[in-house]
């Protein structure tokens, strides 16, 4: 009797330092996003570099791409860009940049100054596209298989492992389909 | 009427007015209302322990104008939510909706409670079992002797 008296609080307490020590590790801005396994959102938007060019993702179908939210004023996207010209060099998949609520100068001297990854750019001034691929913490990047369907998608800057174990894995997988 | 007390008075007149200038320049109050009442229902990403009303944050701004054109175009709170929702998922509602994953959360306090009471109804009968056995024995007797001969003991 005893030993269960305080067998039992105690187990229950060290049931709840477990739960608590998991949803302190849980991080609450890895928010599941709805749009997986769905059709990429329309867009058509000009390019960074030509205005009068516009880019959709439907000139994308067929393949597997990679689109990377960007913005020159997001500070973790500086930390990422590495990442992505890494990746861009490795030749798998092409990347394509969503310049986000930018100033048009702005996102093509960041471009000139740090390297560009991108095969091209559109640009976002007003961030609608953004909310219709529910973009909240710039940097985001997704990964569309052929036939236009959003098969990842990471809130904040990929890392060289996210690339290495979830991107890569993941485009040579839909290469394959 | 004293000086101090009408400068009181004053002071509290103009509040409403200092009040007013922090409103939203909305074109049509109504709308705005409507925009604001469902937007306290939403969470903003961005902060996200503020409602989409609260918060100061430019997707927050952006997403108010959205919502905002979209009940201008005529569509219903429900249209609206459910556009938002298709984005960012459940997580913008304050209010989670009701299915399969979410049952323990609403549920969850409900079963906490009904195990609470199940333990307590337990530990409360036993006691009560306990003492019942207790006094058949010794103490009865006991308390029968006390009894008879109580009052001459007291005296």
């Amino acid at each position: 009797m005893t030993m269960t008296r305080f067998a039992i609080p105690i187990a229950i307490f060290v049931a709840l330092l477990v739960l608590l020590g998991i949803g302190l590790k849980l991080d609450p801005r890895e928010v599941p996003s709805p749009l997986i396994g769905k059709p990429a959102p329309h867009f058509e938007l000009p390019q960074l570099h030509e205005a009068s060019k516009t880019f959709t993702e439907r000139d994308m179908l067929g393949k597997v791409w990679v689109l990377n939210v960007w913005a020159s004023w997001c500070v973790s996207c500086r930390e990422e860009h590495p990442v992505l010209l890494d990746l861009a060099a490795g030749g798998t998949v092409p990347i394509y940049g969503l310049n986000y609520k930018d100033k048009r100068e702005d996102g093509l001297s960041w471009l000139k100054g740090m390297g560009d990854p991108y095969k091209l750019s559109i640009y976002d001034f007003d961030g609608r596209v953004g909310i219709d691929y529910g973009v909240y913490g710039v940097p985001e990047t997704y990964v569309i298989d052929k036939a236009g369907v959003i098969r990842y998608k990471r809130i904040g800057p990929l890392t060289p492992q996210i690339v290495k174990e979830k991107v890569l894995p993941l485009v040579r997988e839909l290469d394959r389909a | 009427m004293p000086r101090p007390l009408a400068l009181l008075l004053l002071f509290f007149l103009a509040a409403p007015l200092a009040g007013k200038e922090a409103a939203p320049a909305a074109a049509d109050p109504v709308l705005e209302k409507r925009v604001m009442t469902l937007a306290e229902e939403l969470r903003c990403l961005v902060c996200q322990n503020q409602t989409l009303a609260d918060s100061n944050a430019p997707l927050a701004e952006d997403l108010r104008n959205q919502v905002r054109e979209k009940m201008r175009e005529g569509k219903s709170d429900r249209e609206v939510v459910d556009f938002l929702v298709e984005r960012y998922g459940d997580f913008v509602l304050y209010r989670p909706p009701l299915k399969a994953t979410t049952l323990l959360l609403w549920f969850g306090p409900l079963l906490l409670l009904a195990i609470g009471f199940a333990v307590l109804l337990r530990r409360l009968s036993r006691r009560h079992q306990a003492q019942e056995t207790e006094m058949s024995t010794a103490d009865r007797k006991r308390a029968a002797e006390l009894l008879a001969g109580g009052e001459a003991q007291q005296r």
